[in-house]
């Protein structure tokens, strides 16, 4: 697939801007600060609902604006299709497919499909556990659109039970080690019972007391949603793990020129093993275990009003030659690992790659997703630069940014185009 | 900000739901700027809705007796009870014409970040219409959000052991919104579709 047309309206820097765009190379050029990035990344927020660069929409409406709309078309084999997203902080983005009737934002995922470099990747390898969650989680829904709606549940029953852990610590530390509060919310048979909860069997507390008793009543529901959707997660980052295992060994051996093999694995906040090679666990035994373990840290959450178990506590482990890649790898090879968890993404939804069992890849025609990279080439020496270019050059699409033309690679020749504060021009 | 009166009205305005700052000060100049008499019909519906109308003392919906016109209706079964958030959610089933027992208004869902546990939602009261043996299912009509699926199920747990049937709104309604903003086609065949999921 690819963009043939992007046009924006009071996005970053843009109060109004149109682009023809063309499949193959396309490069964006311009000094610092001009707004190039700015343009790809509202194509990447078509296909992901987010930005590479922050994690709220308030700095993508231009200054002074109350709303940004990002319009785009994209090409795959003979069909075009419009993709309008507008984007209000504070209240629900909504989205239009080819002109019709305005549908919730989530709901134009799975039309568009990016795969973005930007010198933000290093912080895959040598940033938090967070960043590499989110890198499986967007890949997830970049496959499976409906995954979005799973994961925004996940999160929102996550703070839910988290908030209602913490309102139980603060009472009982408030209560001043009164034996009876947690005995309520351990034993889970009788906080269900219909009598207590009418609220009349535990009135010896006081008010706030009383509210919390019933509220760790819930502690249960909770959980079991909480693991519900914590397994559909688990499962899902499982399998993706396992796919995309030989192809980031692949993809590091090819930019780097293989010094040592690069492994990626999954590690999980569960006390087993985490089960690898084909034998998948189920969700329902994934379930299984998430609840036990649950139980196992009860105490120890409401001691520290934190959920202790669950997708949300996991981390994408990224091991070079046998060593953790974040704390030893040099500068390089950490560059190099992040070019290879995005090289193998690309080659994942592309179809190059052995699917995992739960993905149907609709790889009809033209399915091979657009590459995005902003401002890489500065990052890397010569030789990445080289490979990189060669390993990309063939893409439907590619889209570069760069500051100094010259760090473009003479492999992405295609068309360019000269960025300046507000407009875009292409170079003939 | 402006002088006393003014900004007192905008302060009001701005607390009332959905509206926000600006909308405040909007409202606040077009009553500034409006027919005395016309102001007088507002505040003339704003008092007599404080004085004429309250809650229902049996099942939580708007009344202006003791007891609602579903409550007091007596072609409406009292098998069954479909039991709903908010005031706003009766109006909602009652467009879809699928449904002809009775409500029960919980006044809200489970919601631990916003403080709000079991006890602050009309529960017992449920339970207690429920003690009679009269009423054979109950249907949990929650908004389809992650907060009323966890009073759903909550409240599924609790009533099931009792030995009544509680059934659940089929799926199909849009995921993450409210009731009230499921058109009348969507939400019946959601009613009709229900699920039973315990008793
Ligand atoms: N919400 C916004 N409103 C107005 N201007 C903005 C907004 N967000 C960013 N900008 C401006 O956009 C410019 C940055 O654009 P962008 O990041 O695309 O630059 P760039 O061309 O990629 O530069 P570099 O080569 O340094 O990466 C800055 O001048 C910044 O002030
Ligand atoms: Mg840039
Ligand atoms: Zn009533």
């Amino acid at each position: 697939m690819y963009v043939s047309h992007l046009s924006l309206l009071d996005f970053r820097s843009y109060t109004a801007v149109d682009v023809e765009l063309e499949p193959g190379v396309n490069a964006f050029l311009g000094p610092n600060g001009q707004g190039k990035t700015n343009l790809v990344e509202a194509i990447g927020y078509v296909a992901t609902l987010g930005s590479h660069r922050v994690s709220t929409d308030a700095p993508l409406i231009r200054a002074g604006a109350s709303r940004a709309v990002v319009r785009t078309r994209v090409v795959r084999g003979d069909r075009a299709s419009t993709i309008e997203l507008e984007i209000a902080p504070g209240k629900a983005n909504r989205g239009r497919i080819n002109r019709g009737q305005p549908v919730r934002a989530r709901d134009v995922l799975g039309i568009l499909r990016t795969v973005l470099f930007a010198p933000e990747d290093l912080a895959l390898v040598k940033g938090d556990p967070d960043g590499r969650r989110r890198f499986l989680d967007q890949l997830l829904v970049l496959m499976i659109p409906r995954v979005s709606g799973v994961l925004a549940d996940y999160d929102r029953v996550l703070r839910q039970r988290s908030a209602l852990l913490k309102s139980a610590r603060g009472v009982r530390r408030s209560a001043g080690g009164r034996p009876s509060r947690p005995r309520l919310s351990t034993t889970s048979s009788t906080s269900l019972s219909p009598g207590l909860s009418t609220g009349s069997a535990d009135s010896s507390a006081g008010a706030a007391g009383d509210q919390t008793g019933s509220e760790l009543a819930t502690l249960d529901v909770w959980d079991a949603r909480l693991a519900e959707l914590g397994a559909e997660i688990l499962v899902l980052r499982l399998g993706l793990v396992e796919a995309l295992r030989p192809a980031v060994a692949a993809s590091y051996e090819q930019v780097s020129s293989g010094a040592g093999a690069a492994e990626i694995s999954y590690k999980w906040s569960l006390p087993s093993e985490v089960p690898d090679g084909a034998a998948l666990p189920s969700v329902g035994a994934v379930r299984d275990a998430l609840l036990d373990a649950m139980r196992d840290v009860r105490q120890q959450e409401l001691d520290r009003g934190l959920s202790l178990v669950g997708p949300h506590r996991d981390d994408l482990v990224l091991t070079l030659a046998g060593l953790p890649a974040k704390g030893y790898a040099s500068h390089g090879e950490s560059w190099s690992f992040a070019l290879a968890l995005r090289l193998a993404s690309y080659r994942l939804l592309g179809g190059e790659v052995q699917a995992p069992a739960f993905w149907n890849p609709d790889l009809g025609t033209d399915a091979e997703p657009v590459l995005v990279l902003d401002d890489v080439f500065a990052e890397l020496d010569t030789r990445r630069r080289e490979r990189l270019a060669e390993l990309v050059a063939p893409a439907r699409q590619v889209l570069v940014t760069a500051a100094v033309p010259d760090d473009v690679p003479g492999a992405l020749r295609g068309v360019r185009f000269h960025v300046e504060p507000g407009t875009v021009t292409r170079e003939r | 900000m402006y002088e006393g009166a003014v900004q007192d009205l905008i302060d009001e305005l701005g607390r009332l739901p959905g509206v926000g700052p600006k909308s405040a000060q909007r409202i606040a100049f077009h009553l500034l700027a409006a027919e005395g008499h016309e102001v007088k019909r507002l505040v003339d519906a704003l008092t007599e809705v404080k004085l004429r109308v309250r809650f229902c003392e049996l099942c939580g919906n708007v009344a202006e007796a003791e007891r609602c016109r579903v409550c007091l209706d007596p072609r409406r079964s009292d098998e069954v009870i479909c039991v709903v958030e908010e005031p706003k959610d009766v109006v909602a089933v009652e467009r879809t014409r699928e449904f002809r027992g009775r409500y029960h208004v919980l006044g809200g869902a489970i919601n631990p970040m916003e403080n709000i546990g079991p006890d602050d939602l009309r529960i017992k009261e449920l339970l207690t219409r429920l003690a009679d043996g009269a009423v054979k299912e109950v249907i949990l009509a929650m908004d389809p959000n992650v907060e009323g699926e966890a009073t759903a199920t909550y409240l599924a747990r609790l009533i099931g052991p009792i030995g009544i049937t509680v059934s659940r709104l089929a799926s199909g309604l849009p995921v993450g919104g409210d009731l009230e903003y499921a058109d009348e086609v969507t939400l019946g065949r959601a009613f009709e579709g229900r699920r039973v999921v315990g008793g």
